[in-house]
């Protein structure tokens, strides 16, 4: 399983390299949203300060949407998909792959995020090492829910829409956890932010279990 | 009232067949019976809800919305529950049967915990002076509520019927695990934004205010059992004419194909 | 003044809720309706 998820991931993090979609597209689209986030909130009244971390994950939840569209749109040409159910590679290994490489993706993209927050928002970053727990676990759970999510929605026409609609729902107590655990992180109270990681830890667990079991009966006869 | 009892809908499998009275419609003599005890339920959930029983101490009235509140929600909530458990039932067994009672008590759930929430606020409005409060509940029930929309949508992506059933029942179960986890954190949540005001405010209900909220829980009760016997064959005439239209087209594109080896084509 | 606002809350309540019940009943009989006619009667109930 581990094995095949390695090749899944190599592949597509090497198509990624290749077409540099996510560089040229995606992280243009996240800086663009904290703009229109000020555009809307007014950053001279502090309101953008005090939403950072909200904003910063929101940010980054409109980005997941895209790269699992990505994710799967590259498998969609010319019956890539069959090719892959062919070749025995074993779908939990499928899973883990894709969702890896969509987590290595972010995880870069939110790094280029922080930059942002840092100098359009005036974020102070104090407790490092909560950002870091918390991002990498908030993380590892939306690329797996992503992934999995992606796959259910699947079918070319639907997915645009039918996949933000599955998706960012779950996503909630992703969104609750890892915003709670960054405004204290960002305010120098982390003491307050720890506990949510063990929220966010569940429910990566939960995804990347469900995932690896459900996605054997999902790529069956697709 | 009812027409002859015709033999339409006879079934041929060995679940118990159910006649249906009028011909060209999804009513049975079951579904009589459950219906009319749906009404003469809500007919005394009218009288003792909104006569008989008394008004509460502290929120008056507005209790009154409490018995259709509550009961509304949760049988929704159960709708969902039974929704994971045929989601279930249709990767064991692999019968149609399991996927359309899903399907349909999706549907019904989704009406149902919505009619909840509209009560709800509408109940809440007096005492708390906004028709939404973003309580752990509401709100987390309405998440559900989206949630089960996006199952719904994931049924009606069109594919081959065993991978559409399979693809929903995996989805019925994905999102049924969704639910708690977004209910403990949207209450986690709140416990952060909301300490002291919206604490449970939920009125203690005995007497005759128990018996009403009682009865709303059997109105509803029934009233989704009805709903959900119409919607299941709902769903199966759905199937049967999509059939239908594939394997007419087929038959038209296979006579269309062999019309042209005979006739001189312009 | 409080009594006649919880009232109206309460009324308007009871009829959106049975309003909109008997509005997706009445849709579901009426589908049967439509999609029965468009099957012959021996396939018309579940197997």
């Amino acid at each position: 399983m581990f094995r095949d998820a390695l090749l899944v991931l190599n592949k597509d993090l090497r198509v990624e390299a290749r077409s540099r979609i996510a560089l040229n597209q995606i992280l243009p689209f996240a800086l663009l949203v904290l703009f229109l986030f000020a555009f809307a909130l007014d950053p001279s009244r502090g309101v953008l300060e005090r939403a950072t971390a909200g904003l910063f994950w929101l940010a980054v939840l409109f980005c997941v949407v895209l790269g699992v569209g990505r994710a799967f749109a590259l498998e969609s040409g010319d019956g890539v998909i069959d090719a892959l159910r062919l070749s025995g590679l074993d779908p939990a290994g499928l899973f883990l792959g894709k969702a890896g490489a969509l987590f290595v993706q972010l995880v870069a993209l939110e790094l280029v995020l922080t930059l942002g927050v840092v100098v359009f928002y005036g974020a102070a970053l104090h407790s490092v090492a909560l950002l870091l727990v918390a991002g990498l676990l908030a993380t590892a759970g939306l690329a797996a829910a992503g992934t999995l999510y992606g796959a259910l929605a699947a079918g070319l026409r639907v997915r645009e829409t039918l996949l933000p609609l599955l998706f960012l729902p779950a996503v909630v107590p992703v969104l609750i956890g890892a915003t709670r655990a960054y405004e204290s992180a960002l305010a120098d109270q982390s003491g307050e932010g720890w506990p949510w990681c063990n929220l966010l830890a569940v429910f990566a667990a939960v995804y990347v279990g469900t995932g690896v079991l459900a996605f054997g009966p999902l790529m069956e006869e697709t | 009232m009812t027409q002859t009892l015709g033999d339409e809908g006879v079934a041929t499998g060995d679940a118990a067949p159910a006649e249906a009275i009028a011909p060209g419609s999804t009513a049975s003599r079951g579904t009589r019976v459950v219906g009319l005890l749906a009404l003469a339920a809500w007919g005394l959930l009218l009288l003792y809800g909104l006569v008989i029983s008394p008004n509460d101490v502290l929120q008056e009235e507005s209790v009154r919305l409490f018995y259709i509140h509550v009961p509304g929600a949760t049988v929704g909530m159960l709708a969902f529950a039974f929704t994971a458990f045929g989601s279930a039932m249709y990767l064991w067994r692999r019968t149609a049967f399991w996927d359309l009672a899903a399907g349909a008590s999706a549907e019904i759930g989704v009406v149902f915990l919505t009619l909840g929430l509209i009560a709800g606020g509408l109940w809440g409005e007096p005492t708390w002076g906004e028709y939404w409060v973003w309580d752990a509940r509401g709100t987390s029930s309405a998440l559900a509520v989206v949630l089960y929309l996006g199952y719904l949508a994931v049924r009606r992506i069109p594919s081959a019927p065993e991978v559409r059933r399979k693809r929903s029942a995996i989805a019925g179960l994905i999102v049924f695990i969704d639910v708690p986890i977004v209910h403990f954190s949207v209450e986690w949540w709140n416990t952060v934004h909301q300490p002291a005001t919206i604490s449970r405010l939920d009125p203690t209900i005995e007497g005759l205010m128990l018996f009403a909220y009682f009865l709303g829980m059997v109105a509803f009760s029934l009233t989704y059992w009805w709903l959900v016997i119409h919607r299941f064959r709902v769903g199966w005439l759905q199937e049967q004419v999509d059939e239908r239209s594939l394997s007419d087209a087929i038959d038209l594109r296979r006579a269309e194909s062999d019309g042209s080896s005979t006739e001189v084509t312009s | 003044m409080n009594q006649l606002d919880a009232w109206d809350n309460v009324a308007l309540g009871y009829i959106i809720v049975i309003g909109l019940l008997i509005a997706y009943a009445a849709w579901v009989l009426v589908r049967g309706r439509r999609l029965s006619k468009q099957v012959p009667a021996k396939d018309r109930r579940w197997m």
